[in-house]
């Protein structure tokens, strides 16, 4: 599945949801249900940094894709990483570097989105999308 | 006056506004305080009536700013208490207070010398001193708090000694709320000759403060923790300090004259305010302390006692709910976490109810590691804050344990 056609059917199972509540249960869900990281993983160079509660972030590359893990102490960024984990892993560098995050908006996260705002929505696609450039560039030379 | 709350309510104007759909029930006090319309309209009517720059103009409008400036910083002065209208000096806040004074000291220590801060400080509390002692080579001691997040003053008895020559606390934690004995604190400074700085940020909205009684040497706060602007605050110092420490900044305003040789400096307070102050923002910390005074502190810490009351009982019903800063002298102040449950989940759900509170580490990462934990939920209440505010809390607090746990 394309990262197009994964946000597209996020917009869609979000567009269910009636109040904010039903979305924030969904997500919070979504964060229990996301699978965890090797405990071994979870070290001080995988922490993203500017994130009030604490993520670990793990790449591999395995056939020119690319699969991320990750976890957190918050359930509620927990769940917010499965939707970007979802909408990133096993897709190529390229298609991670020129994907567009519309759907952020309008499945009802904009708030987090804010840079200054200290969950780090933003530091999470930054770091992955830094992920996919490491990647393209060992794979180009 | 009597205490009338709704009538308070009505001077500000932003309680009535909504968020996220609810009533805004604003617990965010001791990060920065909601604005009455009286230090709003001071401020509207100084850029419309009288805005002007100060203590250099002949003209009308510059003598009415500088007139106007000046009585501002005499109403702080008396409602501090300070000796002297020129010990007050008008800053951009508690952290650009702390950085003067420690500046001016690190002409004034040697080698070996010792500062002593608590463990309850904010991170500007503890920042600049760390830099102090790598530039003059002095050592940083720190006065340990119990469980209860009390300083235990007999170890910090323990730590002075004639190398003490500067003492550094806040009077209340901005993080846990306990209200620290700096009377005795001061006094014990003295003793050995040392200087003592209060950090007032956090007080100075609860309790009035008498500088001279308490004999600090230096005191800091910020007028937008006092329901005035953001970037002014003051620092006092006593005056034998303003004449010992050199200058902080160079500028206009701070100097008596000047040639390509030499230059020297102006008397206190100008000495160490250079450049153009924050004029508007100096009147409207003064129309602040108007407004304060006329409420009356001790109507304000009645009632944010009974705020205090009633929130921690009513918090502690909810099961496995642990509150940090649990000394008998306390402000308004609740700091808590929920067993299990990461203090920003519940901080975004709250939110969402239409609920300001802070959550994380409150600046303050030694307090945090100190109890073992990522951070806490902070609900901190002002004297505009009502006891249906507090239920509007725990009903959140209630509602998103529900969906996390």
């Amino acid at each position: 599945m394309t990262i197009e056609a994964i946000q597209e059917e996020l917009i869609d199972e979000f567009s269910m949801f009636e109040d904010w509540m039903q979305r924030y249960e969904y997500m919070i869900d979504l964060g229990k249900s996301l699978p965890l990281i090797d405990e071994n993983l979870k070290t001080d160079d995988k922490l993203i940094k500017g994130c009030q509660s604490k993520v670990w972030l793990n790449s591999e590359i395995h056939d020119g894709k690319i699969t991320f893990t990750a976890d957190s102490d918050a359930i509620i960024t927990k769940g917010i990483i499965a939707i970007l984990v979802r909408v990133f892993s096993n897709q190529k560098p390229q298609a991670i570097l020129d994907a567009n995050t519309h759907f952020i908006d309008e499945i009802g996260l904009k708030e987090h989105l804010s840079p200054t705002r200290a969950n780090g929505l933003v530091s999470m696609i930054k770091q992955m999308k830094m992920y996919a450039l490491a990647y393209q560039t060992q794979l180009k030379n | 006056m009597s205490f009338n709350i709704q009538k308070i309510r009505n001077d500000f104007p932003i309680l009535s506004r909504k968020v996220n759909g609810y009533p805004l029930v604003y617990l965010d006090n001791a990060a920065t305080s909601q604005k009455p319309q009286q230090v709003i309209d001071s401020i509207v009517d100084y850029y419309s009536n009288y805005n002007a720059n100060i203590h250099r103009g002949v003209h009308t409008l510059s003598q009415e700013a500088t007139d106007a400036y000046e009585a501002a910083r005499k109403k702080i002065q008396t409602h501090f208490n300070a000796k002297e209208t020129y010990e007050i000096i008008f800053t951009a806040g508690t952290t650009h207070g702390i950085n003067l004074v420690a500046n001016g000291f690190s002409d004034i220590l040697k080698k070996g010398d010792e500062i002593i801060v608590s463990a309850m400080e904010h991170h500007s509390n503890i920042v600049p001193w760390q830099m102090l002692c790598e530039r003059t080579g002095a050592i940083l001691k720190v006065i340990p708090m119990n469980e209860e997040g009390v300083l235990i003053i007999d170890e910090y008895e323990k730590l002075l000694s004639e190398k003490t020559k500067l003492v550094f606390v806040n009077h209340i934690s901005n993080a846990l709320g306990t209200i620290n004995p700096i009377e005795k604190i001061i006094q014990k400074a003295h003793k050995v000759g040392a200087a003592v700085l209060i950090d007032g940020a956090q007080s100075c909205s609860h309790i009035k403060p008498d500088l001279q009684k308490l004999d600090a040497d230096f005191y800091v706060t910020s007028a937008h923790k006092m329901c005035g602007p953001t970037g002014v605050g003051i620092l006092y110092m006593k005056e034998k300090w303003g004449n010992k420490l050199p200058p902080y900044q160079g500028g206009g305003e701070m100097i008596a004259e000047v040639t390509f040789e030499k230059t020297t400096y102006a008397v206190l307070p100008h000495k160490f305010e250079a450049g153009t102050p924050n004029i508007c923002g100096g009147i409207a910390f003064g129309a602040a302390i108007d407004y304060l005074n006329k409420i009356g502190f001790e109507a304000i810490e009645k009632h944010e006692n009974e705020l205090l009351k009633y929130a921690t009982e009513k918090l502690l019903e909810i099961e496995s709910l642990k509150i940090y800063g649990t000394g008998p002298e306390k402000t308004s102040v609740v700091s808590f976490n929920i067993e299990g449950i990461h203090p920003y989940d519940i901080g975004t759900i709250v939110d969402k109810l239409g609920i300001a509170v802070r959550t994380g580490h409150h600046c303050a990462q030694p307090i945090m590691d100190f109890f073992n934990i990522p951070g806490t939920i902070r609900a901190s209440f002002a004297f505009y804050n009502t006891l249906e505010e507090v239920d509007a809390l725990v009903k959140a607090v209630k509602k998103a344990k529900m969906m996390l746990s």
